[in-house]
């Protein structure tokens, strides 16, 4: 994973609640690698693969943005990490959301995508902004844990201790379970002595 | 001694390491794969030089690709050659690798939410994970069960463990008895429309009170099922007799003196008296009639009986943007009684509603009358098919015009190719009615087996009750 600390680029607003796992990344396209044009592909693009104008994610206004601004529940559904993974495909690698699916938001520290939920109040400050401000810079700052527009914010946003951690170093989850396989055996050993029907 | 929640006992038992910001290192019993995601997973496990730790205690069974046509012609039956390829390289890695797979010809095919419970291997006091968000339907057994992501199952498939943040837990009590024309998947139904799409945000949901303990295994396994459309992590019901005798003889059940030991232990798990919930919600079982969605989240459900609520009512601006957006989408005016839509499309099946007893079901309302719509059923697994054919239910669905299918998938998430057309309604007994998700366009409503049996006979949406009325 490539260490996160500081991120400073322009956001896009994606003024919705609910963009589900299957708009995220459509069902159909999970049989093949993830592509640039997977990211909410159906909502991006029309059926013959022309992009859709009306849609922001295609708005030259907000070119080379790497944060997606939205609102309740984003990632809300299925387990699917092609939803986390069309992210980064097509340039991002954060989203800022008023709530997260609880799947969506786990696979997203998974991938070194920040997630970062902010209260309601904040996302319709920045929301606003963006949409007044085209290509607006948001600063995301993790060893302080805030997010900052111009002059929206300072807004505070929580993260477990380990998961920062793990984003500061660039660390995964096999490096740090790697120093337990003495407990994990030792575990092992106990478990199946209790519950020999599991084993 | 401090009394605890059944989560918390089952989550003390598997608590390898509990690190600072109560991350627990939490040991995995059963770790459920699909080939849907296989292949990411195996790929990820070898770019890092892992290998799995205990290989006997993976499953891999072919569910989301498998074609439910054609099933006797094997793998040569299956169209798309990707989809083909997926499916082979979960059995034959599967088989090299020493998990236990359940390929697409095996007795025991079916879908992995209904496979595990009803071949034993889902047991009371597990932590069960699997690469579909669904997992959570294992619950219903008084297991542990959630969905995780590739590069998480590519954790547990090295090291058998999973870190996860020391769970949030809730109890959703649901007082007094079910009528006898509302099932388990209206409860679900309406609990969730109580709740909105992230009332369980995170949290482990047990299921208790008297309507709870009154359901079948199966039911339970719908209510758990669908625990992860409220936001939840993870649904679970105490495990009681109901479970006991759900469980005994099943082939991968402990037998003999261990079946004595794993009931004495069984017989433990259950939340103390006085125990404090991080969220306690109750709900009246009686009041819940027949239920469907009508628009694209899951808390857009109300009873089959009611109008569309007015988008112009809802105070906060998000939410009534939500509901215009997605009355938009499924072409519905604010006002229009659920019961007048007329539909396209009947999918009966799926891990939410693929059991035996929800095509016995459907088929109650099937018997002896004629679908005026394409409608097809997909039993949740080869022996749910082979159990229902025994008894009939085959002959009532396709006297009454229903196609009669293999299993699968199939129409839920339109993984294998079975989907709508743009703008097609469906009357659907699946779990999701996002945007798309049964085909681009595709317009979904969530709805129990004896609901969407009526459906296909009205030819408009209905329930069992109301088409009893009217025929």
């Amino acid at each position: 994973m490539t260490p996160f600390h500081l991120l400073d680029a322009v956001a896009v607003p994606l003024d919705e609640a609910n963009v589900d796992t299957d708009q995220l990344a459509p069902g159909r396209f999970l049989t093949q690698p993830v592509f640039a044009e997977l990211l909410l592909h159906d909502r991006r693009f029309e059926r013959d693969g022309t992009p859709r104008g009306d849609f922001v994610l295609n708005d030259l206004a907000y070119v080379g943005a790497q944060i997606i601004v939205s609102r309740r529940n984003f990632g809300v559904g299925s387990s699917r990490e092609f939803a986390v993974l069309a992210l980064p495909a097509a340039g991002f690698c954060c989203v800022i959301a008023a709530s997260f699916g609880d799947i969506f938001y786990n696979n997203c520290l998974q991938n070194g995508v920040l997630p970062v939920a902010l209260e309601e109040q904040a996302i319709d400050t920045l929301l606003r902004a963006l949409r007044a401000y085209p290509g607006l810079h948001v600063c995301v700052d993790l060893p302080s844990q805030t997010v900052k527009a111009s002059s929206c914010g300072p807004y505070p946003f929580s993260i477990n201790a380990v998961r920062k951690r793990c984003f500061l170093e660039g660390l995964d989850d096999i490096a740090l379970t790697g120093r337990y396989s003495g407990q994990v055996a030792a575990f092992e050993l106990d478990y199946y002595r209790a519950f020999p029907w599991l084993n | 001694m401090q009394p605890k929640t059944l989560v918390d006992k089952i989550w003390a038992r598997h608590a390898v390491s509990v690190l600072e910001d109560s991350d627990t290192l939490l040991y995995v019993d059963r770790c459920l794969l699909h080939e849907g995601f296989w292949w990411n997973i195996i790929d990820a496990l070898k770019a890092r030089n892992l290998v799995i730790r205990r290989p006997g205690n993976i499953i891999a069974c072919a569910d989301h690709f498998v074609p439910t046509t054609d099933r006797s012609s094997g793998h040569a039956g299956i169209a798309d050659a990707r989809r083909r390829e997926l499916i082979l390289r979960l059995e034959n890695e599967g088989r090299d690798l020493g998990v236990q797979v359940i390929g697409m010809m095996d007795p025991r095919q079916g879908i992995l939410h209904v496979v595990a419970p009803e071949t034993g291997i889902t047991q009371p006091g597990m932590v069960i994970v699997g690469s579909d968000s669904h997992t959570s339907t294992h619950g219903a057994l008084g297991a542990i069960a959630f969905g995780i992501g590739t590069t998480e199952a590519m954790h547990v498939l090295a090291t058998q463990t999973l870190w996860q943040a020391l769970p949030r837990t809730m109890r959703i009590t649901v007082d007094g008895r079910l009528s006898s024309n509302v099932t388990a998947k209206d409860l679900i139904l309406t609990i969730i429309a109580r709740l909105g799409i992230s009332g369980g945000a995170g949290r482990f949901v047990e299921y208790a009170g008297p309507a709870i303990a009154a359901l079948s295994i199966e039911e339970r396994l719908t209510v758990c099922n669908m625990s992860i459309e409220m936001g939840a992590r993870a649904g679970l019901v105490a495990p009681d007799e109901t479970t006991f005798s759900y469980l005994a003889g099943r082939p991968n059940a402990p037998s003999g003196a261990n079946w004595e030991r794993a009931l004495a232990y069984w017989k433990t798990l259950r939340s103390d008296e006085g125990v404090r919930f991080d969220q306690e919600v109750s709900i009246d079982g009686s009041s819940v009639g027949p239920m469907a969605t009508w628009g694209t989240s899951l808390d857009q459900t109300i009873a089959i009986d009611q109008p569309i609520p007015d988008p112009a009512i809802e105070p906060d601006t998000s939410r009534r943007h939500a509901h215009e957006r997605a009355l938009s989408y499924m072409g519905l005016r604010p006002g229009d009684r659920l019961y007048d839509i007329p539909i396209d499309y009947v999918f009966i099946g799926s891990c939410t509603n693929g059991r035996l007893d929800d095509l016995r079901e459907a088929a109650e309302v099937a018997r002896g009358r004629h679908a005026v719509v394409p409608a097809f059923v997909s039993p949740g697994s080869r022996s749910v098919k082979r159990a229902a054919e025994a008894e009939g239910l085959d002959r009532v669905f396709v006297d009454a015009g229903f196609e009669w299918r293999d299993s699968g998938c199939s129409m839920c998430a339109g993984a294998n190719g079975d989907s709508l057309q743009p703008g097609q309604r469906c009357a659907a007994t699946s779990n999701r009615n996002f945007p798309g998700r049964q085909g681009p366009g595709s317009r979904t409503h969530i709805m129990s087996p004896a609901s969407a049996a009526a459906s296909a006979i009205a030819g408009h949406i209905a329930s069992a009750h109301r088409l009893k009325i009217t025929a």
